[in-house]
């Protein structure tokens, strides 16, 4: 299996490639792509540059166009995609039909991979994907257990790639509209979610208090471990229970399904976390990397060390596994 | 890790002027040596941003369009648009890439306020400038500068092991 | 396609956990008022919850059907599972007029007439014009759309009709995990359809005691009530054809009336808004989404 990696900056695409990737995905500098946050991303020039550096160590590069196209606007989307394929990327993740549209239409012989965003967690709407658009590789929602990835793998005629590592969505990915419900800025529409434009921290005695928009999402303990102030994950009341509503502050780790996920026929796991730094980057790749490779004992110990890194400082299967839900 | 008490203490007691002026000209080294942190930090350059080492008696507001920086007693720092604070060794490995901003939130060893968008753009500017204090401010040593910096990489290894 | 006249009103489909009886009852009503022109009906959020309307199914379509309404069946939301996904398909085998609200579905249509739920991601005229070569003939648009963004939509596919929700919770997110079983101690597989307990949602607050949010089953909803009143004449002139109104728990066969008087011109959209509230009172109203603000917000007139 493919070892797909995060770069949201040059330095940590360098961090990536050095740390093993068998690809590194990235985005422009603007909100054409889901982690459109400020100061990351790379310029055009930058893009060209990495996409060398990948290729000189047998490297890809795929371009993640991976929101939807503002309309009225469309062109910044399409020029996008035409900087992408000019530069030489190996694969677009696009998640817009009319985007997917005219890639398969302009530029027949690129390789079109389906972003997440783009919600296609069944057999029926992967090989909609396939046929309409010559899709190749599919990136799955993180909506289905391990088992139900081996059903649809067989029943799809295009590779699959899934999540394996770092931040979990718990709402089905590409249709959660929770943030431009609170700040009017939403992953679809502006590529980026509870932003950080939004984000109040407060400190209330030994307390710290995140809040999103005005609304408090969440109140750690002293020593309590943080997460992303992303409303999903927010403590809340509901019930008469004060209570993580949908999901802790976690972050997903599958590494224990390795084997399962291989015998289901998936083709590459995704790391997540584009917007972490360098030495994230840097740390979670080669361990990954070292872990895809030893025996599956071996492997517990490798990870632990990852945990520390995560979200909340704890990791979870997350929908791989069928208790979750 | 913790700035030992002693060494601290021994900061704190320098006059004001002269930490001033030796900070002001590590960050112009240093600033000149990456021009590309401007273009990341985009319309967030002319904000104040303010670090607050916990094991230490200053606060330091940067201001990154000027560019420069000024040196307060703790706790007499104007407020500025976004503040990070924790311990002096976690800051400059932040502002060296050494360590993940994220991770090191998540731990609560580091504690940030104001306008995140800001602060965001910052840590990724950082991030992607490769600072290495030790290399970029060896030039100001001299004919001193290679076993300086080797000792500087050295304290640095120590300060950072066993941190997220 | 004529886009300046007068608004049809639409009925969007259940969004909660009703009895079978309520549920039918429900619909008879619509049936018997003069305001609906058209309805979606089917479960769209929770496949499990399926067994308690099927049975009723026949019956209500058969009525509505006679009572001159068009009527489409919806297709769910989230499809993962093998039996999710055979139901996905006999529904587009079998039902005269399917919703489409996930791609399996638009695979299965694909060449005939159909209609796209507010769940497929339409965010531009270039996505809406290959769905109406797909067979598309009315689109209900998702809930985070600005105004702008609507008019461009629409003007980019002028040969579909459109329609937008004009009152109800929003839709706002779905997942694999049941929040609803969860907060009341079930596991999604073991739910024991607690989310019946709550006809109109279930309460998600802030830890200040803050309205936030409504979890219905897998569903998120917005805790705030779309109300669009004020906005109906400017729809028409955005491309809209269709007002749906999404149901709660209240007299949906007099918000109808309202809307329609509003709509009309025999009530001014002010006294609308006043109406409503005592109609349904159990929430803030919002319309923040169509004004390019955060859903949440309320855009007085």
């Amino acid at each position: 299996m493919e070892l797909i990696c995060p770069a949201g900056t040059p330095a940590a695409y360098r961090e990536a490639v050095e740390a093993g990737a068998d690809a590194v995905y990235c985005g422009f500098r603007n909100d054409t792509n889901a982690r459109n946050f400020p100061g990351l991303n790379f310029t055009t020039e930058e893009m060209g540059t990495a996409i060398a550096h990948g290729r000189a160590r047998g490297v890809q590069t795929f371009v993640a166009l991976n929101t939807f196209m503002r309309a009225g606007e469309e062109e910044v989307w399409y020029r996008a995609a035409d900087d992408a394929v000019a530069l030489g990327a190996d694969a677009l993740i696009l998640a817009d039909m009319a985007l997917m549209d005219y890639v398969a239409t302009t530029y027949p012989d690129q390789r079109l991979h389906v972003s997440v965003q783009a919600s296609a967690a069944n057999a029926d709407a992967v090989n909609f994907l396939v046929d309409t658009f010559a899709a190749k590789r599919l990136v799955l929602p993180r909506v289905l257990t391990v088992a139900e990835i081996a059903a649809l793998a067989r029943q799809v005629d295009c590779e699959l790639e899934v999540f394996a590592f770092g931040g979990l969505c718990v709402m089905a990915e590409g249709r959660c509209s929770l943030s431009s419900y609170i700040t009017g800025q939403s992953p679809n529409m502006n590529g980026v979610c509870s932003p950080a434009s939004h984000v109040r921290y407060r400190e209330e005695g030994h307390d710290m208090v995140s809040e999103l928009g005005g609304f408090t999402i969440n109140r750690f303990g002293a020593d309590e471990p943080a997460g992303y102030p992303t409303l999903c994950k927010g403590r809340f009341l509901i019930a008469e229970e004060d209570a993580y509503a949908f999901e802790d502050p976690v972050s997903l780790d599958v590494m224990d399904h390795l084997e399962a996920l291989r015998a289901a026929g998936v083709s590459a796991l995704k790391i997540e976390g584009r917007q972490r730094g360098k030495a994230y980057v840097a740390e979670v790749v080669s361990r990954l990397r070292k872990a895809l490779s030893a025996p599956p004992a071996e492997r517990p110990a490798q990870l632990a060390q990852l945990r520390r890194l995560s979200e909340g400082q704890r990791t979870t299967s997350g929908a791989y596994e069928k208790k979750w839900r | 890790m913790q700035l030992p008490r002693p060494l601290a203490a021994s900061i704190n007691c320098l006059p004001l002027p002269l930490v001033q002026r030796a900070v002001a000209l590590v960050f112009r080294q240093v600033l000149a040596r990456h021009p590309g942190l401007f273009d990341r930090l985009g319309p967030y350059a002319n904000r104040r941003f303010r670090f607050d080492p916990t094991d230490l008696g200053f606060s330091f507001v940067v201001y990154p369009a000027g560019p420069d920086i000024t040196v307060y007693r703790a706790g007499k720092a104007p407020p500025a648009s976004a503040t990070v604070s924790g311990p002096l060794v976690t800051l400059l490995a932040l502002l060296e890439g050494q360590i993940d901003g994220d991770a090191v939130f998540f731990s609560r060893s580091l504690s940030v306020s104001g306008d995140m968008e800001a602060m965001l753009a910052l840590r990724n500017g950082l991030d992607d400038c490769g600072f290495d204090l030790p290399r970029d401010l060896s030039g100001l040593a001299g004919p001193f500068a290679p076993p300086l910096q080797r000792l500087a990489e050295a304290i640095r290894a120590r300060a950072l092991a066993g941190m997220v | 396609m004529t886009k300046t006249g007068r608004l049809k009103l639409t009925m969007g489909p259940i969004p909660y956990l009703w009895p079978g009886e309520k549920w039918r009852d429900f619909y008879y009503r619509i049936a018997d008022s003069g305001h609906v022109d058209a309805v979606t009906l089917g479960e769209v959020v929770c496949s499990k919850r399926d067994h308690f309307t099927r049975p009723f199914l026949p019956e209500v379509v058969e009525r509505l059907t006679r009572s001159g309404k068009s009527v489409a069946l919806a297709s769910l939301a989230l499809v993962t599972q093998e039996r999710e996904a055979q139901a996905t398909r006999r529904l587009a085998a079998e039902a005269p007029l399917v919703e489409a609200n996930d791609l399996s579905a638009l695979r299965l249509l694909a060449g005939r007439p159909h209609l796209i739920g507010p769940f497929v991601n339409v965010y531009n005229g270039a996505t809406a014009r290959l769905l109406a070569r797909q067979g598309a003939t009315r689109l209900c648009l998702g809930p985070e759309l600005p105004a702008a963004s609507i008019a461009a939509i629409t003007a980019g596919a002028p040969e579909l009709d459109y329609e937008l929700i004009g009152f109800g919770r929003l839709p706002l997110a779905i997942s694999a995990r049941c929040a609803h079983a969860r907060a009341k101690g079930h596991s999604k597989d073991n739910c024991q359809f607690v989310c019946g307990e709550e006809p109109d949602g279930l309460d998600v607050d802030t830890l200040d005691g803050q309205p936030f949010l409504t979890v219905n089953g897998v569903q998120t909803m917005s805790r705030h009530c779309q109300v669009l009143l004020a906005e109906l004449p400017s729809l028409p002139g955005m491309g809209i054809t269709h007002l749906r109104l999404s149901p709660q728990d209240c007299d949906m066969v007099a918000v109808a009336a309202l809307y329609a008087d509003v709509r009309d011109g025999l009530v001014s959209a002010e006294e609308g808004i006043r109406q409503l509230a005592i109609l349904y009172p159990h929430a803030r109203f919002a319309n923040g989404f169509l004004h390019g603000r955060p859903g949440m917000d309320w855009v007085a007139a």
